[in-house]
């Protein structure tokens, strides 16, 4: 007599211990196997465009902080850069300077959590490469609180340059900082890439192909990995990109650990740009002056930053007021998570867990 | 002191006593005994993992209550039994009551038949090594219990990996206790003595030099399978906390969650001085310690190397945990116990043993144990270092403008 046997359906969700927030998947198990899953977006929805439609231009930078709360400093970057080509502002070449160290000292941080809790998915570690993670990161965060007194959601950025200079000795401190970091990030290299476990786990297992990546428009470490050399910083050089040195990693195949190991690499990038940046760095204003009452006049403009998720782009409409007409957000964890039922169809349960914090998303971004 | 002692004892102070009342409170004062201080090992556990595993991770741990935080467990507790003790109104009482019961007792009763002196506190048990395979099977049953009755899903999936699991790893534990029960025959008989070589101490006596030295194989898939027969990292499917919520314990609550943690903190305990008695020894040492100190000691370091694994492994997945049983477990015990068998009828013969001959097969298992990893990693490892060789893509068609 043959077994009677069914698929079960399980609710991933929202509340999970790994979904990165509030996240619901209905996933539909034959055993361990998975044969359908359906991601349900919006726990998280907090009408951030539709609340630009109500702030001013400057009190918008506020809102972005909580887009992706472990890259604030990137995506104020994106916001203000829009307005700035929506105005026509000119950014002083100091402030430029300080954005680009600020977006990679941030990229690291995003990275680091990246990769410390795709190690914590990975299994219980008891936790060890998360903390080795957040221990480098808190020294970037306590970098952010003395430039901005904040150290999650910064608003460091305003339309026109910054709001502060840095103090001295934050570049005293940025100074240990680059010198530290490349011992630091071989230490958590040699304690992951070298683990015959996480290789087991991570090789082979959720591939991307280079043409799905490319067909829904996916973007940031998760495209090179596929092995698509696209990076915005080199594509479209903005801020002062143009003027430093840099790779941009890929990866072979698309797997988890391509994911894991383009962050890993890109770290290391970050900290070379950073340490040619404040080489390079002249002095001068951090900002020009825009009006109290700030109106961009009437048209639309779109800007897109490589932010460490992937390409975060802001489109705003003016007509004229205080306020946007409307405020669209292309962010990268949204479009990211589209192609997830290609990766897990035919995944397990325990990949799927990897494969979903491979792709490192904040549900903060993904329902705005 | 054992079982034995303890009656006697009560015979000679209240004389004229029934025997089955002297053998009663005999027994109930043994268990009292081991129970609460077993319960307390655990609670010291609790607290030497956290404390340990922090710092390991560059934190600092608990530290709050008593001299390095030592109290921290009984607060835990205090907490655990003060919480709502909540069944799900789908659940099957009787079974999701009786699951946690199930899963405690076994660990509590392998250190009835440890030795910590001469004797185990059951006094002379001699199927010991018998006895500890059979209770230690049950914790399957159990899982399957509390996950089956609370009637939930991912306590189901936990429970499902589990039971496969559990079942797979008793093979290559059992065939790695036949062999060390073949050494001790052997030894056993060509010294004369009357011990049994299933009795842990008759196990301790055989052991002139160690047996994980005797046999590093042995030792090597016995401290394997038996981590993943107490679920501990990196073998934590049943439980699996980032993908399965808490695995088969989901569904429970207050102090009956409390026992399964305490199982789970007491599991590494009893392995450990399962291996302690059947690989490094047990109370054999130092001449200058007593026995008993050096066993707990050597427990402790046993302990401790169970909670650095935790903290350097990740979890593997269920397949691959299964290939690893049967593929790669299974064929290195079985070449343990032929190969062990081999030398043991070549050497030990004669009718006399000298601690020479022991240091000779010694070496040859060394040899062949590691021969055979190596040979078995080639076959089914991975095949070499992940060199990350970037491929790019054709559609990679972005042009960089020049630097």
């Amino acid at each position: 007599m043959p077994l009677k046997t069914e698929p079960v359906t399980i609710n991933l969700g929202p509340q999970h211990p790994s979904t990165h927030g509030v996240f619901r998947l209905k996933v539909t198990f034959d055993g361990e196997q998975i044969v359908d899953a359906e991601p349900v977006m919006g726990y998280m929805h907090r009408g951030t465009e539709k609340l630009a439609e109500e702030r001013s231009y400057v009190q918008i930078v506020t809102l972005t902080d909580r887009l992706d709360w472990v890259s604030s400093m990137t995506n104020n970057l994106s916001y203000v850069r829009t307005v700035e080509k929506l105005a026509n502002i000119d950014v002083p070449i100091r402030a430029q300077y300080l954005r680009v160290i600020c977006s990679e000292l941030q990229r690291i941080a995003s990275h680091l959590i990246a990769t410390g809790f795709l190690m914590q998915e990975l299994g219980t570690f008891g936790g060890t490469p998360l903390m080795y993670c957040f221990r480098e990161r808190e020294k970037i965060l306590d970098m952010f609180e003395m430039l901005c007194g904040a150290r999650v959601t910064l608003s460091y950025m305003r339309p026109g340059g910054l709001i502060q200079d840095a103090p001295p000795e934050f570049w005293e401190r940025l100074k240990i900082f680059t010198s530290e970091m490349p011992g630091y990030v071989d230490e958590l290299e040699s304690l992951i890439s070298d683990n015959e476990v996480v290789l087991a786990r991570t090789k082979n297992v959720g591939i991307l192909s280079d043409r799905v990546a490319v067909d829904a428009s996916i973007t940031g470490p998760m495209l090179r990995a596929t092995g698509v050399r696209w990076d915005l910083r080199k594509a479209h050089p903005y801020e002062i990109y143009n003027s430093l040195h840099f790779e941009v990693p890929i990866g072979s195949n698309g797997d988890t650990f391509d994911r894991y190991f383009v962050r890993i690499n890109e770290i290391r990038e970050s900290i070379k740009l950073i340490n040619q940046a404040v080489e390079q760095i002249p002095s001068g204003p951090i900002r020009t002056e825009i009006p109290y009452f700030f109106k961009p006049p009437v048209g639309t403009a779109f800007s897109s930053v490589e932010a460490p998720k992937g390409e975060l782009g802001f489109y705003i409409v003016s007509d004229g007021g205080i306020s946007p007409y409307r405020c669209h957000i292309r962010s990268p964890s949204f479009i990211n998570l589209t192609v997830l039922k290609d990766l897990l169809v035919g995944a397990s349960m325990a990949d799927l867990i990897v494969i979903f914090g491979s792709i490192d998303v904040v549900m903060g971004e993904v329902d705005r | 002191m054992n079982f034995n002692n303890i009656q006697n004892l009560i015979n000679t102070l209240i004389p004229s006593l029934p025997s089955w009342i002297v053998f009663m409170s005999a027994a109930i004062f043994i268990s009292f005994f081991v129970i609460n201080a077993v319960v307390m090992t655990g609670a010291l556990t609790v607290w030497l993992e956290r404390r340990l595993l922090a710092r390991i991770q560059s934190r600092l741990g608990p530290n709050r209550w008593g001299p390095f935080g030592l109290f921290t467990p009984i607060a835990d507790i205090i907490k655990m039994i003060g919480k709502e003790d909540i069944v799900p109104s789908t659940a099957d009482k009787k079974i999701f009551n009786l699951a946690p019961i199930v899963l405690l007792v076994p660990v509590l009763l392998v250190f009835a038949v440890i030795p910590m002196s001469s004797n185990s506190f059951l006094g002379q048990l001699n199927i010991g090594i018998l006895f500890i395979v059979g209770v230690t099977g049950f914790n399957t049953l159990a899982v399957f219990m509390a996950a089956w009755s609370s009637r939930n899903k991912y306590a189901l999936f936990g429970a499902m990996r589990g039971v496969a699991m559990l079942l797979s790893y008793e093979v290559p534990m059992a065939l790695s206790i036949v062999s060390v029960v073949l050494t001790t025959n052997f030894i056993l008989n060509i010294e004369g003595s009357s011990l049994s070589a299933l009795s842990l101490v008759g196990i301790v006596e055989a052991q002139r030099i160690p047996f994980f030295i005797l046999q590093p194989l042995g030792c090597l898939i016995f401290v394997t399978a038996a981590s993943a027969e107490m679920s501990r990292a990196p073998f934590d499917m049943i439980e699996s906390e980032s993908e399965l919520g808490a695995g088969y314990h989901t569904e429970y609550s207050g102090i009956k969650f409390a026992i399964f943690q305490l199982t789970e903190f007491l599991a590494p305990v009893a392995t450990a001085a399962i291996i302690s008695v059947m690989f490094a020894g047990g109370i054999r040492g130092l001449s200058i310690i007593p026995g008993s100190i050096s066993l707990i000691a050597k427990i402790f370091i046993i302990v401790l190397i169970f909670i650095w694994i935790r903290a350097t492994w990740p979890r593997l997945r269920v397949d691959q945990i299964m290939n690893f049983a049967w593929k790669f477990l299974l064929p290195l015990s079985l070449i343990n116990i032929f190969s062990q068998a081999v030398l043991l009828q070549i050497f030990l013969s004669s009718s006399s043993i000298s601690n020479t001959e022991l240091w000779i097969i010694a070496g040859i298992n060394w040899i062949i144990a590691a021969v055979s990893i190596f040979i078995l990693a080639k076959v089914f490892g991975h095949k070499g270092r992940a060199k990350n060789i970037p491929i790019p893509s054709p559609l990679a068609n972005m042009e960089f403008k020049s630097e």
